[in-house]
């Protein structure tokens, strides 16, 4: 074995106690850090796949970013013209049909038509202002999971009664409809209708279920008082990550505002910065302060062996061997703490996974982990490198000591 | 006489603080091939010193230490640690061996240092040199299982691992009974005549120095005799006298 290794792994051994101390300092660390990183990542994952499929990964709405010049804009180009009221354009996709053949022959992944329209449920005393779906039941497998998320029914349900509609449970509970209700939706356009509660459905994301409401196409277009009208295009993508490019490529072709989910839910998917950052920083610090453990005993350890550090270079070992001796040690410590630490975080999750817990806000009774391996390299990472800082110091220290003083200082 | 093995020139330690102290002071001398030496002088008087800037573990303040015809003064940590490694071995008072390493794995600490045989060539070479040294039982224990002259001896045997033409010993026996410092005194004694070594020792025992074949003594730093055998009987008294008589009087 190499003279370094062999020595440093004496000292070590020679210690099970103290290094036992600096090895599981680390370990904690370690364990606790993937266990975070676990759990952060997993609850970020189940969040965002829960967007990923309740909406749609990108959503082709009938109006434009930026409003279309006017006419009188268009005509006298030099002048400026304010207080110009953008002309009024009938609402709808123009000529869905071909828009979406069009989309269809390059896009990776399905398309299906709908109508959104806004409107206010009526019900026992309580106005709702909701955001109305009309969709096709058979197409809607196709670009979401709505037919997974109904709740004592099927989508089929909507051609069950004349005017058949689906609410999300909590919008239903805050109406307090029950299925077979009738419930009155007056929409700003002025068309006001009788709709039967056939089902709910329950996505997990509370603003979605407490506002959104599912009915026909052909229902939707009564609402909107506007017979054919298909104001809005909902794709689902084979990869929901390329939402973004696909939004752009769309919006530019056709020219309608195209919001990938992304888009969407900035506001969210920002939070989830600042928890990676707030993360990231615990994380650090836990890391940190276990490296104190090894800077401590890598101290400690030189201070003992100040007598053997003389010896070895009085006998002409070179001051970098007397470190390398030292900065070894500490490696071997953050090493061991970070093979323990695994081990441990491992554990952790398991355990943590085991738990059970009832939070209204998170649909499965488990917390949402996530096995990654980058967790595992990170942490070890890290505690490897904050130990061979730790180590550096007092190991640096310890090589340049004078042999002299401390022959004389024995004599 | 050929090139000396290890040279002072014009060598002065003094040691920096507050109140300066000057350990060794313009010290001179040359010691060859074949040599037995002794640094003797009441403590205080720098031969411990004077023996860490022959052995280039401390750095003269002015002057020049030379190993085998090369200065030393410019060289940088790393090539005085490997002259050290190659050139030089060391006996202390104390055995200084590694507690926790077996005897056979102390000896062969300076060889792997070196690195210039192979793991079988060193463990048979640490083997013989305790062989040699009449340790051949105890390869496997650990420093503190044996007595303190078997441990001196194994730091004797450490000293001559890399075969260093020099070795340098502080007070090798200073910590020894009668019977085993006059055990290791043999063993240096033959390394000089037997193996054509150069032993340089410091020492207070009067009687050892004058068993050696030359005898430097040291007063507040200075060399005030430098006698080879031959008149080594005759002047011990009476430098002895005056040394011990001068430690009394303000200098």
């Amino acid at each position: 074995m190499n003279l370094i290794l062999d020595i440093a792994w004496t000292h070590v051994r020679a210690r099970v106690r103290q290094t036992g101390f600096a090895v599981s300092g680390v370990a904690i660390g370690v364990g606790f850090s993937i266990m975070m990183a676990s759990l952060m990542q997993g609850s970020q994952d189940d969040f965002t796949r829960r967007l990923v499929d309740t909406l749609p990964n990108v959503t082709v709405s009938d109006e434009r970013r930026a409003p279309p010049p006017q006419p009188a804009e268009q005509r006298y180009a030099a002048v400026k013209i304010y207080g110009l009221t953008p002309e009024a354009r009938r609402p709808g996709i123009k000529n869905p049909l071909a828009t979406m053949a069009a989309l269809e022959a390059w896009l990776p992944g399905r398309i299906a038509p709908s109508v959104k329209v806004q409107a206010i449920i009526r019900y026992a005393n309580h106005d709702v202002a909701t955001s109305i779906t009309g969709i096709d039941p058979h197409r809607e497998a196709q670009v979401s999971d709505l037919p997974k998320q109904m709740r004592g029914a099927t989508l089929l349900a909507l051609y069950r009664a004349t005017n058949a509609i689906i609410v999300g449970d909590r919008l239903a509970e805050k109406i307090g409809a029950r299925i077979g209700a009738n419930i009155t939706l007056q929409t700003s356009v002025g068309a006001r209708l009788s709709a039967q509660v056939v089902g709910f459905f329950h996505s997990g994301v509370r603003q979605i279920d407490e506002s959104t409401a599912y009915v026909l196409t052909k229902t939707g277009q009564i609402l909107a008082r506007q017979t054919g009208l298909i104001n809005e295009l909902r794709l689902r993508l084979k990869d929901p990550l390329q939402a973004r490019e696909v939004a752009a490529r769309i919006e530019n072709e056709t020219g309608y505002k195209s919001v990938s989910w992304q888009e969407a839910n900035e506001d969210l998917l920002s939070t989830f910065i600042i928890r990676n950052i707030i993360m990231f920083a615990v994380v650090g610090a836990i890391l940190l302060v276990a490296s104190f453990g090894t800077y401590n005993i890598i101290s400690t350890i030189t201070h003992e062996k100040a007598r053997d550090i003389a010896i070895m270079k009085s006998l002409g070992l070179p001051e970098s061997t007397v470190r390398a001796i030292f900065v070894v040690e500490a490696v071997i410590i953050g090493l061991a703490g970070a093979l323990v630490g695994f081990a441990m975080g491992y554990v952790l999750c398991l355990g943590l996974g085991s738990i059970r817990i009832n939070n209204p806000f998170i649909d499965s009774d488990r917390l949402p982990l996530v096995y990654a391996p980058l967790h595992y390299l990170l942490a070890g990472g890290v505690a490897l490198v904050s130990s061979v800082i730790a180590g550096y110091q007092p190991a640096r220290k310890a090589a340049r000591q004078h042999p002299v003083e401390i022959i004389r200082g024995a004599t | 006489m050929t090139a000396p093995l290890i040279e002072a020139r014009q060598v002065t330690r003094i040691l920096p603080g507050v109140v300066p102290t000057t350990l060794v002071r313009d010290v001179s001398l040359a010691i060859g091939a074949r040599e037995f030496v002794a640094i003797t002088g009441p403590s205080g008087s720098g031969k411990s010193s004077l023996l860490y800037l022959l052995g280039l573990l401390d750095l003269p303040t002015e002057g020049e230490v030379l190993i085998n015809g090369r200065a030393t003064t410019h060289m940088d940590e790393e090539e005085r640690a490997l002259t050290r490694l190659s050139f030089l071995g060391f006996v202390f008072q104390f055995h200084f061996l590694l507690p926790e390493f077996t005897i056979v794995d102390n000896v062969m600490l300076p060889m792997r240092a070196l690195g210039r045989l192979s793991a079988s060539a060193m463990r048979e070479r640490a083997a013989h040199l305790l062989d040699a040294l009449g340790l051949a039982d105890h390869l496997h224990k650990r420093p503190d299982q044996l007595s303190g002259g078997q441990r001196q001896r194994v730091a004797v045997a450490r000293a001559l691992a890399n075969e260093p033409p020099v070795i340098l010993a502080d007070e090798p026996t200073g910590s020894l009974d009668s019977k085993a410092s006059g055990q290791v005194f043999d063993v240096l004694h033959e390394l000089v005549e037997k193996h054509g070594k150069t032993v340089v020792a410091v020492t207070h025992d009067m009687g050892l120095a004058e068993r050696m074949h030359r005898h430097i003594e040291l007063l507040d730093g200075r060399v005030v005799a430098d006698q080879s055998h031959a008149n080594v009987t005759s002047l011990t008294e009476p430098s002895l006298n005056s040394v011990y008589n001068a430690t009394d009087s303000p200098s």
